[in-house]
């Protein structure tokens, strides 16, 4: 009778109202994802809009200095800047497949919010996209560019004002417009079949990688590394490395400030099992399961759960999660923009950052392969901010 | 047979719907909620459900989540609302049942929440986000404890689905009238009428009507189709304007 579980996660723990219309997409996932024709569409759209296959560059300047060969999957270059647009093309075409009109989404980063605008544009749908209050003022630049896309961004004011409100908010309207709208879900988390869609979608990422790395390094990697705040980008990263069991699966929470009971992003290393935003999966959570606010330098990964494959993989020791504190992911932001011309999303900047601070225990010669989710342009005002504070 | 039939049975013999109110757990204040959860009951209450508060409540409108966000900024908790319950045991005349959101419950622990809400008169849980796919490893541990797990079910909850919760409700069915959230609404969809038809002679219990209502010449129109009304956002509003429990039971007696 359950579905959609990885190991004890995952499931649908959402109100009956929105069973139907998941089931419906669990059908649609089952059935036109895999056809012919939906395939034909979708990788003409990702070949010729997104721009895929995104490049695998490996970064002379810094595999000198670290001593191990730092490959970057370039995310960054694709159309609107992030691997959201990936998951989101992949949902609108299914939104239209259904016969719904409207694209509901919500945004942290604002990076999935101007995807799914980007999709409803040239999908020729409606989109709705839903936003904590501190991450419009935090990402200003990403919902002006969501109003020129033409669709509407809809600041919430409750609770903590990120991406956690923004989902409830999104569920809500959800549930009473379900027979026009698809919830396009912005990560691998939330209620089945969303984590499974969602990695489906993502997966281009490795697929890719994993060709290119053995075309350009003559091998497979030996550590995959990517940031984790709901887990898309990682799980596109990782799904078609995880039966190659000597490739390590790295996966990046922030630990926000790293200061001793500071607030931060990290449920895999720090939270326990709970049930938020329709999955079992690991929590931010008080004793009494109340959801605790979490807390990063970048916004995407500002979420107090995260996709329950992670916590699968996690429990069942494929993958290894570890924390990067604000501080060193901007100092990983900085050498990478100054050693490479690369200028990385703040989320992105975690995974290099693991690689940058861990290159002591890293053997000499190892092929290190980032997932660069995004590219920084949207941090810019934050950074100034947080360095004006800081006296940087 | 469960006491939340009984009561609500019982209303219906005596030749009226019953009325269920929905009060969050510590609202207004944590000693006025106890005040006005005993003037519910005092007023005629035929069962009453007590609000767990939760940090996301996503099946809720505006004004269920305010108090909900408020209760929590009080220090409501789970174990409070079960432990206060407990001292009051046999109390009240209303049936009780606790409405909540999954995750307090599972981290207050399922074999004890079985044997707390025993303990304390609580016949019911009422949890909005655990549908029938993931509400049997909960219904079996709490078989035997006399707490009823209340299913909900909409317009758009199809037959299919309706056959397998007929065969898993307990206590009664809570029918929720609009796809949305909780919260006050000026009329009800047509389409209710229609839904409860082909919803009655699925499921030998009683069926609770919520969502959206506020006054009694709302659910006028639902006949015999219905048994009983639940009634929560009016409630909550009712309160927070400074009125009382009893005089609003008054106007749905």
């Amino acid at each position: 009778m359950q579905k959609g579980y990885f190991g004890s996660f995952g499931g649908m723990f959402v109100p009956e109202l929105l069973m139907p219309p998941l089931l419906e997409i669990e059908e649609a996932m089952n059935t036109i994802v895999p056809g012919e024709a939906f395939q034909k569409e979708f990788n003409a759209m990702l070949e010729d809009y997104v721009g895929r296959p995104s490049a695998l560059y490996r970064c002379p300047n810094l595999s000198k200095k670290l001593g191990f060969n730092l490959w970057l999957k370039r995310e960054d270059l694709n159309h609107t800047g992030a691997h959201k647009i990936n998951n989101a093309l992949g949902q609108g075409l299914l939104c239209r497949h259904m016969g719904k009109k409207v694209l509901l989404a919500e945004t942290g980063a604002g990076m999935h919010g101007v995807a799914t605008a980007t999709a409803a544009a040239m999908l020729g749908l409606e989109c709705v996209v839903y936003m904590g209050a501190t991450d419009v003022v935090r990402q200003s630049h990403n919902v002006r560019r969501m109003g020129l896309l033409g669709a509407t961004v809809v600041p919430i004011e409750s609770g903590t004002k990120t991406l956690k409100d923004a989902i409830n908010a999104a569920l809500r309207r959800w549930i009473a417009d379900q027979r026009t709208t698809h919830y396009c879900f912005g990560t691998a988390a939330g209620p089945h079949p969303f984590p499974t869609l969602v990695r489906m979608f993502q997966s281009v990422i490795s697929r890719e990688a994993r060709a290119q790395m053995l075309k350009k390094a003559g091998k497979l990697p030996d550590y995959v590394v990517a940031c984790v705040g709901g887990g898309s980008n990682a799980i596109g990263a990782f799904n078609e490395f995880i039966p190659d069991e000597g490739v390590q699966l790295i996966g990046v929470e922030a630990a926000g400030t790293g200061e001793p009971g500071c607030h931060h992003s990290a449920p895999l290393n720090l939270g326990t099992p709970g049930v938020l935003h329709g999955a079992m999966s690991m929590l931010l959570q008080t004793e009494d399961g109340q959801i605790e606010p979490s807390h990063s330098i970048a916004p995407g990964l500002d979420y107090p759960g995260v996709g329950p494959e992670h916590a699968h993989l996690q429990d069942c020791g494929r993958a290894r999660y570890v924390t990067v504190n604000d501080g060193q992911a901007l100092s990983a932001f900085h050498t990478l923009s100054r050693s490479e011309g690369i200028i990385p999303a703040l989320e992105s900047s975690h995974a290099v950052a693991w690689a940058i601070e861990n290159a002591a225990e890293i053997p000499k010669g190892s092929d290190v392969l980032v997932c660069l989710s995004g590219r920084g342009d949207k941090d810019i005002g934050i950074i100034e901010e947080y360095e004006a504070r800081k006296g940087c | 047979m469960s006491i939340l039939t009984d009561r609500i049975r019982a209303a219906n013999a005596s030749g009226r719907k019953a009325v269920i109110p929905y009060l969050p757990g510590g609202f207004p204040d944590r000693d006025r909620f106890w005040k006005e959860l005993a003037s519910l009951d005092a007023g005629g209450a035929d069962v009453i459900e007590i609000g767990v508060p939760f940090s996301d409540p996503v099946a809720d409108g505006p004004t269920v989540e305010q108090a909900s966000l408020d209760c929590l900024e009080q220090g409501v908790t789970l174990a409070w609302i079960l432990n206060e319950l407990s001292c009051r045991k046999g109390t009240f005349k209303a049936g009780l049942v606790l409405m909540g959101y999954y995750n307090p419950f599972l981290q207050y622990g399922l074999e004890r929440l079985a044997m707390d809400c025993a303990a304390a008169g609580v016949s019911g849980l009422i949890i909005p986000d655990l549908p029938l796919e993931e509400a049997e490893p909960v219904a079996e541990i709490l078989a035997g404890s006399g707490v009823d797990i209340i299913c909900l079910i909409g317009l758009n909850t199809p037959p299919e689905r309706l056959k397998a919760y007929a065969k898993a409700a307990r206590g009664f069915v809570y029918f929720v009238s609009v796809l949305g959230t909780t919260g006050v609404r000026e009329s009800l969809p047509e389409e209710v009428l229609q839904k409860l038809d082909e919803v009655r002679p699925m499921f030998n219990l009683p069926i609770a009507l919520g969502f959206g209502i506020s006054r009694p010449e709302q659910v006028a129109p639902f006949g015999d189709r219905i048994d009983a009304v639940v009634i929560g956002s009016a409630l909550v509003k009712h309160l927070r304007d400074g009125g009382s429990g009893e005089e609003f039971m008054r106007c749905w007696r």
